[in-house]
């Protein structure tokens, strides 16, 4: 009983998440600049994330697996904004100013 | 002994030598490494255990080139209530999130890009960066740039440029620190 529960949970999560990866994927190909379509990824890196693993984390148990997708899980939502940050400064130094170039036809 | 050790010591705390602080937490750094390789790794193979001593201590230089042992920056020195932090910020990924993806979604796109300055003035560097990533992290924010004093964020919507400015994120940064220092 338990275990389908589980189970279920899990494969909501897992599909949820599968969901949260499709959007950033579509908002990062709409956005019109640089600055826009990090956030939509930025829905995959957080969001996506923690669905995706969680889920995982139901279908391991309560084993080092799960640990080691926790620590992994950690990892990423320490890092990834840490990315997201370098390559907006990084444009920003290039002289992608922001909110300028988000009306016009392609910022990023 | 005990106290022989004591009076041997107290010259040492009151003019502590920098150097061995550092010494002591490289090696500190370089065996919880190690540790942390063969828990990840669970193979006692000599070529595994080479492989892993090697990487910890290549990390251990590289982080002493990037400076971390001299500044006294101890980003783990916090405590359970960053557990409800997270909660807190688990909650606002998901709202945000959901905001994010109804733009995303919006036929025609419906943006309202705005770039907000948060004054970090009053935090201390650990605390700025804990805020900047806490920041892009929530989607729909982006940390941007960080000037000595504030963060230069952006934001997709309107929303979500107010509750920067609400500065409610802020708030329980500075709480955590309040806890940390207690």
């Amino acid at each position: 009983m338990t275990d389908a529960l589980l189970d279920i949970a899990s494969w909501l999560l897992l599909a949820l998440g599968g969901l949260a990866v499709l959007i950033g994927g579509i908002g990062a190909l709409r956005m019109p600049d640089l600055y826009t379509r990090l956030h939509a990824a930025s829905v995959t890196d957080s969001m996506g994330a923690i669905l995706v693993i969680v889920g995982v984390m139901l279908q391991a148990g309560l084993s080092l697996a799960t640990i080691k997708l926790g620590v992994i899980l950690l990892f990423l939502l320490l890092s990834s904004p840490t990315a997201s940050h370098a390559l907006a400064a990084a444009a920003l130094v290039a002289g992608n100013k922001p909110g300028i170039n988000s009306d016009g036809p392609e910022g990023g | 002994m005990r106290s022989e050790r004591r009076r041997v010591a107290e010259p040492e705390a009151s003019q502590p030598k920098a150097g061995d602080r550092w010494l002591r937490a490289q090696l500190v750094l370089a065996l919880l490494l190690i540790a942390f390789w063969l828990l990840w790794s669970g193979q006692f193979v000599p070529l595994l255990l080479v492989l892993g001593a090697l990487s910890s201590l290549l990390v251990v230089y590289i982080v002493k080139r990037m400076g971390y042992f001299d500044t006294r920056i101890h980003a783990l020195r916090y405590n359970f209530r960053l557990i409800g932090f997270w909660l807190w910020l688990l909650r606002e990924i998901v709202r945000s999130s959901i905001e994010v993806a109804r733009v995303v979604l919006s036929m025609p796109l419906r943006l309202s890009t705005e770039v907000v300055e948060v004054p970090v003035g009053d935090l201390d560097a650990v605390d700025q960066a804990l805020l900047g990533n806490s920041i892009t992290l929530t989607p729909g924010t982006l940390t941007v740039d960080t000037r000595e004093d504030r963060l230069v964020v952006h934001a997709l919507t309107a929303a979500g440029a107010q509750s920067l400015r609400d500065g409610e994120m802020k708030r329980r940064v500075i709480a955590l620190r309040r806890a940390k220092a207690a």
